[in-house]
């Protein structure tokens, strides 16, 4: 595994066993063909974009990785095997970690609730004490809301919560739904530096993203989605300098 | 139920540790700590509170103006039923409160569970067995049922699952009136055997003439299912029922499997109504399909929903008040507007005489228009659960501060 564990400097040439592989995967809403044969590779300890504009398939395609959905043809492997047809819930067992797109916060659940609702399935409390310290520690602002009602935490607070509580699951691969979504520059700027201290901690990240500018500055590597077919790969740097997403994704 | 969390809650984020707490009375403090100590031994507060109002509820049929409604053998009677139709709305709470699945079809278990007992215990069938073992036995039918309805059904979501249900509640009276040779049809099971004690505490037999083995026992019944239900709700369990009535696919990402969480809501649900359908048919001594029509479903509905979803003792309440108001409430409300001699009057070319009008026949459109009111005035019940009442009135403050907090980002 040459990809770095540590600081998110770009991996030019990841190799390896891709801790998620997803092979020529197609999904449809009923007769619509959303994802018209999806091919990507996130390996351990890396950090992957996936650019598009607004229904592209980007969210289509986590919701197929995470479980809440599945392809009709295809295949995706975690961690060595077959999940395909596993559903979300014991996906989340095997350490796929999804903050889905709009937060989907338990509204009238306090911070703390929420948090322990992440932690549904884990019963060892030396870890989940550990995780719980973790959480607080990347955003401290949801230790002073711990007793708040979820629904009533700012934009920018719930989204930290959404991130938390996908944390709490303790996953090797965290999925990550449009984090900056309808939230200001400067949160998207504090969003993308707790990624950053994610990734920093081992936890492998894929993050789908409108943010172009913001998600390539993070990313070791990205993928540029167009109606449900990957059109680019390539590491973040070279995607920054590619003249095609400059005008299309990055306002040049 | 503890007062202390509820208080940790509202003063949660604004600031209440900068401020000097305030100076509570003393006779505060001795609630505070009162609902503390209850708190903590859940249980048997569920007990002596049934217990006391198992006690009161004879004694207070004795004052006026209740003492001229009826004996207080007949009142007892009365509760008895009441009893019933209060373990059916805890029953359907679990369901429609907690995992929030409108079950529009809830009579069909109550059903199930009846002709179970009468499977077991009459001349019919040509068993007798006791009838504290056949509560278990119409419990776990009643859910296996639960189990076998849900399991297709439960992908369902919102108004298409209450379609089913509804459908289901419908088809298994109709089942039981066409299956003549295994239901005795139209006709009903009869003569079905009445609960022993084998002299126990001096009571050799539960008879139609003393109603005070049924009301002591419904009690019991309803205490070992309070305490059940509180515990299934602090459980889990309970808080994955919670995740998925707020958001099912968040649940589904925390690693709850929505399907059986909600198929044992379901299936719990219906053992309950169960339990009070082999009661109901021990107590009667017959069963037949016109016992379980829809009417049934509804009133214990609309029972949760006057109650307080999510409130065990508020649906309870709920079930016992509107089941008092309905067969004892309407009948004095007719006898009370008769004894006034309002006389005839013409309204066009219709004569009206008030003391004519039989208040029980108007039950429905009464729960129609209490139903109406509840929603503009108090859409989480006369006793909401705490997380309902949060649901349903966002204070305006909260409202405009996401508002704006929204804005800002």
């Amino acid at each position: 595994m040459t990809a770095a564990a540590g600081a998110p400097a770009p991996v030019d040439n990841p190799g390896g066993v891709p801790l998620l592989r997803a092979h020529d995967i197609h999904a449809y809403y009923g007769h619509i063909h959303a994802l018209q044969g999806i091919t990507l590779d996130v390996f351990p300890g890396e950090i992957v974009t996936l650019l598009g504009a607004n229904g592209a398939g980007k969210t289509t395609t986590l919701r197929t990785i995470s479980g809440l959905m599945h392809p009709r043809t295809g295949t995706i492997t975690f961690d060595g095997t077959d999940i395909t047809h596993v559903p979300a819930h014991r996906l989340v067992t095997r350490g796929v970690g999804h903050a889905p797109e709009g937060r989907r916060i338990f509204g009238r659940m306090t911070v703390l609730e929420n948090l322990q609702m992440g932690a549904y399935t884990r019963h060892n409390k030396a870890e989940l004490e550990m995780d719980f310290d973790r959480v607080f520690a990347l955003f401290p602002r949801l230790r002073e809301r711990s007793s708040q009602a979820g629904g009533t935490l700012s934009g920018g607070e719930q989204q930290m919560l959404a991130i938390g509580r996908a944390l709490m699951t303790r996953p090797k691969l965290l999925l990550l739904d449009e984090p900056s979504m309808g939230l200001s520059p400067i949160l998207v700027e504090q969003i993308f530096d707790v990624i950053r201290d994610i990734h920093a901690q081992g936890t492998t990240v894929l993050v789908v993203e409108q943010n172009a500018l913001m998600a390539l500055g993070v990313a070791h590597r990205g993928y540029i989605l167009q109606t449900g077919r990957i059109v680019l790969g390539d590491t973040a740097a070279n995607l920054r300098q590619n003249p095609e997403v400059q005008k299309a994704y990055l306002g040049g | 139920m503890s007062g202390g969390s509820r208080a940790e809650t509202s003063a949660g984020g604004t600031g209440q540790a900068r401020n000097a707490p305030p100076v509570r009375p003393a006779w505060r403090l001795a609630l505070a700590r009162v609902d503390a100590l209850l708190g903590r031994h859940q249980s048997i507060t569920i007990v002596l509170g049934l217990a006391i109002v198992a006690a009161l509820l004879p004694q207070i049929v004795l004052l006026p103006p209740f003492n001229g409604f009826g004996t207080q053998k007949d009142f007892i009677g009365g509760f008895a039923d009441a009893g019933v139709f209060v373990l059916l709305a805890i029953g359907l709470n679990v369901v429609v409160g907690f995992a929030g699945l409108l079950d529009l079809g809830y009579a069909a278990f109550f059903a199930i569970g009846a002709y179970t007992y009468a499977y077991g215990a009459s001349p019919f069938s040509g068993l007798d067995i006791p009838f504290w073992p056949m509560l278990l036995v119409g419990a776990i039918v009643a859910s296996m049922f639960g189990v076998l309805l849900g399991a297709p059904t439960l992908r369902l979501r919102g108004d298409y699952l209450a379609i089913v249900t509804l459908g289901f509640g419908e088809i298994v009276p109709v089942v039981f009136l066409n299956s003549d040779k295994y239901t005795n049809g139209t006709n009903g099971i009869v003569g079905l055997s009445q609960p022993s004690l084998y002299g126990l505490f001096g009571i050799s037999g539960f008879g139609f003439t003393n109603p005070w083995p049924y009301f002591v026992t419904v009690v019991a019944i309803i205490a070992v299912a309070f305490i059940f239900l509180y515990r299934l709700q602090d459980s889990r369990i309970g808080r994955a029922w919670v995740a998925i009535r707020e958001d099912e696919l968040a649940a589904a990402s925390m690693g709850i499997n929505t399907v059986t969480t909600k198929l044992l809501a379901f299936s719990i649900g219906a053992s309950t109504s169960g339990l009070a359908g082999v009661f109901y048919a021990s107590k009667l001594s017959i069963v037949s399909p016109d016992q379980f029509g829809f009417t049934v479903s509804f009133t214990a509905l609309a029972m949760v929903v006057l109650g307080g979803m999510g409130n065990i003792w508020g649906v309870a309440a709920g079930a016992f008040v509107v089941y008092e108001i309905q067969s004892q409430g309407l009948k004095q409300l007719g006898s009370f507007v008769q004894s006034l001699n309002v006389p005839t009057f013409a309204l066009g070319p219709l004569s009206v005489n008030l003391g004519s009008i039989n208040f029980i026949n108007f039950q429905y459109l009464l729960y129609g228009l209490a139903l109406v009111a509840m929603m503009l005035l108090r859409p989480e019940g006369l006793f909401p659960s705490r997380r309902r009442r949060s649901e349903l009135h966002e204070t305006p403050d909260e409202a405009a501060e996401s508002n704006e907090e929204l804005v800002q980002a």
